[in-house]
């Protein structure tokens, strides 16, 4: 490029071109070495400084080399560099926890997309549903999508703590992460709720009638529930109210609904999801049984005789 | 620390009352329904939809049932060959003078503040509510507002 601009004005003398010609040469003498080291470069990518930049450990047989490659890599170090060979065995889990993530990440996808056509207002909500199923190119498909994985995130998310209760995971050392999966339970439980009444149709409108009629009845904050007016407590200051910004499910209610359902919650959910991931494998991975070691595996020569007699 | 602990301490406390706002956009809870003579004896239910209200007359007089089931506070249906309130949600029944004989209500429908006013129109407020409560010994169906004895 650099000497193409550099012949094109005509208009130099034919004494001055030869002196050209020698400061073209002089130029590109460097960029041969460059191009050679380019194609160096294409013959072993992994040497090349653009490779070193994105992937900062060297690829060496060695078991500290692997490891490494996988701890430096923000992707590939979510899954552990090496785990227990009992924890890949699908029955002991069922994978109910890794299933429930993703259902997670496909709700957060469709959800984004169904927020292209959804007003959250009284007039124009149930009016977006029939568009979305009717006129909007798979939205009937991204709807049920939408649908299916919420129902099938309540069953897994359920299925995960049945899974880890039956396998006593819930014990020492995990008992933190019992509790943080308890509150992620109670999250996805209301992010489910929310949901039900964005379509603004008779089933989902009765249902949070149903449902924040509860909160009348909460001790001390309901005003119909126990202590409840002796607070001072009234349809017009009570939790009922916090949840519907009224004291009627109303359009403030589906408002509340929409930002609890697409903002609120699912950034709680996903700041306790990391605790919770982070937690399982800082407690020792997926919990099983103790981990089995075959034989020939054992390195003898390292082992002392109390030791061997500790394990058992 | 203190004045940290203090400082997030009221911000929490701003953030809780943002959620309640000062005025609300709701619908009126005081109206006229018409004359007392326009009530015949039975249930009406041409205010149900827009007030949620069923004006009653029985033999004691006009009275107005807040249409709200006692369970969990969905609108009943009135069903006239049936003779009595049924609510959709889980299935509480209530006879014509709002009283629950089955499903899982606990107590009868509550009733709403009923007057006359100068012109002679009767007037229902559905913010002061009348309520029977067996199970705490309660009953303001008799009390002054409940019913319009004799009109």
């Amino acid at each position: 490029m650099a000497d193409e601009q550099k012949e094109q004005p005509g208009q130099q003398s034919p004494k001055e071109s030869d002196g050209l010609l020698d400061r073209i040469k002089e130029e590109v003498e460097p960029l041969k070495g460059k191009l050679r080291q380019d194609l160096k470069g294409l013959q072993q990518p992994q040497k090349t400084q653009l490779y070193k930049s994105i992937f900062r450990v060297k690829h060496e047989e060695t078991p500290r080399s692997r490891a490494l490659g996988i701890l430096s890599n923000v992707f590939l170090h979510l899954h552990p560099a090496r785990i227990n060979r009992d924890a890949v065995r699908y029955n002991y889990t069922w994978g109910m926890g890794g299933i429930t993530f993703y259902l997670f990440v496909v709700l957060t996808f469709t959800g984004a997309l169904l927020m292209f056509y959804y007003h959250p207002t009284k007039v124009q909500a149930f009016r977006d549903i029939l568009y979305m199923e009717h006129d909007v190119p798979f939205g009937k498909l991204l709807r049920n999508m939408h649908r299916w994985a919420a129902h099938l995130m309540i069953i897994t998310v359920w299925l995960h703590m049945f899974r880890v209760y039956l396998t006593g995971s819930y014990k020492k050392p995990r008992e933190f992460n019992w509790c943080v999966g308890v509150i992620l339970l109670v999250m996805t439980m209301l992010l489910s709720f929310t949901g039900y009444l964005l379509p603004d149709d008779q089933l989902g409108f009765w249902a949070v009638t149903v449902g924040t009629n509860m909160a009348r009845a909460s001790p001390m904050l309901g005003h119909e529930g126990p202590l409840g007016p002796e607070m001072g407590m009234t349809p017009f200051n009570d939790v009922r109210f916090a949840l519907l910004g009224g004291s009627i499910v109303d359009s403030n209610a589906l408002l509340r609904a929409y930002i609890w359902h697409c903002v609120a919650i699912p950034i709680i959910a996903s700041a306790f999801m990391i605790v919770h991931f982070w937690r399982v494998r800082k407690d020792g991975g997926i919990s099983g049984p103790s981990p089995m070691v075959l034989e020939k595996e054992v390195r003898w020569d390292r082992l002392d005789e109390s030791t061997v007699k500790g394990r058992g | 620390m203190a004045s940290l602990g203090g400082f997030l301490g009221v911000n929490l406390l701003m953030f809780m009352r943002f959620f309640f706002p000062r005025a609300l956009f709701e619908p009126k809870t005081t109206f006229t329904v018409g004359y007392p003579s326009d009530f015949a004896y039975g249930v009406d239910t041409r205010f149900q939809q827009n007030a949620r209200i069923w004006v009653v007359r029985n033999s004691e007089g006009l009275f107005a049932i807040y249409a709200r089931c006692t369970h969990l506070g969905c609108t009943p249906d009135w069903k006239a060959a049936e003779n009595k309130f049924k609510c959709p949600c889980h299935g509480s029944g209530y006879t014509n003078e709002g009283v629950n004989f089955e499903g899982p209500a606990p107590r009868p429908m509550d009733r709403a503040l009923i007057n006359l006013n100068p012109s002679g129109q009767v007037v229902i407020d559905t913010s002061r509510l009348f309520v029977q409560d067996p199970f705490r010994g309660v009953n303001q169906f008799g009390d002054e507002g409940a019913i319009l004895r004799g009109a």
